[in-house]
Formats: structure tokens, C-alpha cells, sequence
């Protein structure tokens, strides 16, 4: 079992065995990155989110556990994620 | 936290997770006494919820404006419509053009508006959710705190208090997100809400109630002139049936038939009010003093209805 986050949506509890999956779908995201492949890259985080949301079970609010894995917002921009990978002042405090 | 080659195995989900860590940790590692770390957490916990909370009512203030907007251009869009159709009921093609043309662009503004209502509602309803979720961690946390000062001592409670604080900063670090990526899109939308503004006062869209509403003032004007039309004709009824009279009195009955039935002819005509009683005695009397008995007084220059027939 692993909590995967959602930024701006929320903390889901995935099975290990979707895990794989993920992995899959997560490579791909970082590659349409690392090219700059703005589709691609568009692509991948739909894809991902979708699978997180289809194969996990939302936390309860109220459950204070950090999470294994980090999701950027349904709408992030390329340039975004960039700045989430590098603690560049995305996240505030 | 960037580094090339580790990353390439770790994927992003995993970086973006170790980012959220070092700057938990980092706040950790600022406090002497772990368990001050809780009460200073928790303040600044329940300052984050202030703020998320007022961020759902700014986000709503900025929804409520574009709707104010939807509906004036709404209205305006109607307005040039029926204009429009005014217009071209007037035979002035070219103003229903110019009409039409405001209403295009009005409605445009109008759909883009509606693109970002939608998205500002969902800017919305997604901080509630972020400031519930908050809440429920918070109150959570408040619990543990309490726990954990009461039952362990400084030392045993560290790892306990790590867990409970890299639980709560995650969370704040993703509201922290949210409030920031509201902030951004409810600028945008006020900058665009101020430029739309500023449109519809120059006249462009046609502002309601505005001051410079051009195509308005030449529709009133086309039928102020046909008022002026039907008024002229009105008096020039009036004259014609008032002249038999005082030439009856004064002079031989031979003109005086004809101008009678220049009278009920002028009576008949399209503009003339059913029951002129109302003649102006001052009008009268210029005629009578300028005018040869027995001519039609109504035969002025510019207001040609009244057909004439015979010479008298």
C-alpha cells in the first residue's frame, strides 16, 4: 500500500500492484519533460491522474500521513511541474 | 533537489514528494524543543485556514462581478438586437449593420465570460474542498498535539511529532498551492472583468443606461423627425380648416368652396390627428395677414402631403 497525493485534489491509498503502472505512466511524464513535448507531456499527467483516481481509494481527511508519491494539479503547465521538480517557491512556507 | 542523475530512475511523482519532505524537514530541524514545534505548527495551521477561507470568499467576490458583467452585456446584446430591428423597420440599413456588429462583439466578450465563470467557479468549489480537508487535518492534528504533550517526553516524542508534522505540512504546502493558484486566476480575471469595463464605457458594446450610446440617439432622432412630421402636419390640418371660416366672414363665397375641400382633404391625410380643436392663435393671424384669401396656407416648402387639386 502507498498514499499517492493529487495536488489540489487530495491523498489516495493505491495498491502495490498498480504501482507498476504508474511507473509506467510516470516515466513517460518525466521524459515529455525532460524533451520539452508539451503533448506528451499533456497526455501522460491525464493519463496518470486518470489511473491514480480509477485505482485508488481516497484518504480520510482527516488522516495525517504524508504521502509516497507527489501528483502535480490536473492543470499544470509544463514550466509548473519544472518548478515543483527544482523547490523553486512553488510551495509556499 | 535537481539532480540529474537520480532522477532519471526516480520519476517525477517521487521528486515531487522528496521537495515537500526537505521543506518539512527543513522547519523541523529549526526548532530546539520538538514540541514547541507543535504549538508554533498549529498557529500557523490555523492562520493557513484563515487565509484559505478568505480566499473562497475573494474567489467568490471576483465570480459574482463577472456575472454582473454577464448580465450587462446580456442586456446590452438584447438592446442592440431590438435596435437593430428598429432600424430596419426605419429602412436604415446601414445603422442595423452598425447595431449588429456591437452585438457580435458584445456576444463575444459574453462566451469568453462565461469560459472563465466556469473557471472560477471551479476555482471555488475546489478551495472549499482544500479548506475542508484542511480543517479535518487540523482538528486531527490538535488531538495528536494534545497526545503527545501529555503522554511522552521531549525525546520520546520526536518521531511521533515528525510524523504528525510532515502529515500536516504536506497538506498546508498543497493549500498554500491552491490559495496562490486562485489568487493568479482570480488577477487574471479581474484585469480582464477591468478591461471589459473599460470597453463598454467608450460605447463600444453599447453600455445600458451609458452616456455615449451613438446608435441609440440616431434612432430617436429618425423618430423625433417623424414627430416633427406628424406635428407639422397636424397644424397644417388645423389652418386649413380654420381659413374658410374667417375668409367666409370677410370676403365673396366664390374661393371659399375649394378651400373648404382643401380643408377635409388635409383633414384625411395620413398624419393629421382625428379632431384638431386646437389652433394656435398667434399662427393664425400671421397667415391671415401674409397669406391672399382663399390660397391653401398649407402649400410651405419642406412639408408636402397634402395633395392639391385645382387652383381654387
Amino acid at each position: 500500500m502507498m498514499i499517492v497525493r493529487i495536488l489540489g485534489e487530495g491523498q489516495f491509498r493505491v495498491d502495490d500492484d498498480a504501482a507498476a503502472e504508474l511507473n509506467q505512466l510516470d516515466t513517460e511524464l518525466e521524459a515529455a519533460v525532460e524533451h520539452s513535448d508539451e503533448d506528451k507531456f499533456t497526455a501522460a499527467l491525464a493519463s496518470l491522474l486518470a489511473q491514480v483516481r480509477a485505482q485508488g481509494a481516497p484518504l480520510p481527511a482527516d488522516i495525517l500521513e504524508p504521502s509516497d508519491l507527489i501528483l502535480p494539479h490536473e492543470d499544470s503547465s509544463m514550466d509548473e511541474v519544472r518548478k515543483l521538480l527544482t523547490d523553486e517557491g512553488l510551495i509556499p512556507g | 533537489m535537481y539532480m540529474k542523475g537520480t532522477a532519471a530512475r526516480m520519476g517525477v511523482m517521487k521528486r515531487v514528494s522528496l521537495v515537500f519532505k526537505a521543506k518539512a524537514n527543513k522547519a523541523l530541524d529549526k526548532m530546539e524543543d520538538p514540541r514547541e514545534t507543535l504549538d508554533y505548527s498549529y498557529q500557523r495551521q490555523l492562520e493557513l485556514l484563515t487565509k484559505v477561507r478568505r480566499g473562497v470568499a475573494d474567489v467568490a467576490t471576483s465570480r459574482k462581478r463577472v456575472e454582473l458583467q454577464m448580465n450587462q452585456l446580456q442586456q446590452s446584446a438584447n438592446k442592440l438586437e431590438d435596435q437593430a430591428r428598429k432600424a430596419l423597420s426605419m429602412g436604415r440599413e446601414d445603422l442595423a449593420r452598425e447595431a449588429l456588429a456591437r452585438k457580435s462583439s458584445a456576444q463575444s466578450q459574453l462566451n469568453d465570460l462565461q469560459v472563465q465563470y466556469a473557471q472560477l467557479q471551479a476555482e471555488e468549489e475546489k478551495l472549499t474542498v482544500a479548506s475542508q480537508r484542511l480543517q479535518a487535518k487540523v482538528d486531527a492534528f490538535r488531538t495528536r498535539k494534545e497526545t503527545i504533550k501529555a503522554t511522552y517526553t521531549a525525546a520520546e516524542a520526536q518521531t511521533r511529532i515528525n510524523e504528525a508534522f510532515s502529515g500536516i505540512s504536506e497538506e498546508m504546502g498543497d493549500v498554500g498551492m491552491a490559495i496562490q493558484r486562485a489568487e493568479d486566476k482570480t488577477a487574471q480575471m479581474q484585469a480582464r472583468a477591468g478591461a471589459i469595463d473599460e470597453l463598454m464605457a467608450s460605447g463600444a458594446l453599447d453600455d445600458i443606461g451609458g452616456h455615449r450610446d451613438d446608435i441609440q440617439s440616431e434612432l430617436d432622432m429618425i423618430s423625433a423627425g417623424s414627430d416633427v412630421e406628424r406635428e407639422m402636419a397636424r397644424l397644417k390640418a388645423e389652418l386649413t380648416a380654420s381659413a374658410p371660416k374667417q375668409i367666409e366672414g370677410s370676403g365673396p363665397n366664390g374661393g371659399s368652396q375649394a378651400a373648404q375641400a382643401q380643408a377635409q382633404q388635409a383633414q384625411q391625410a395620413p398624419y393629421a390627428p382625428p379632431a384638431p380643436q386646437y389652433t394656435p392663435p398667434q399662427q393664425a393671424d400671421e397667415h391671415q395677414q401674409t397669406q391672399p384669401a382663399g390660397l391653401p396656407v398649407a402649400d410651405l416648402p419642406g412639408l408636402g402631403g397634402e395633395p392639391q387639386d385645382g387652383d381654387g
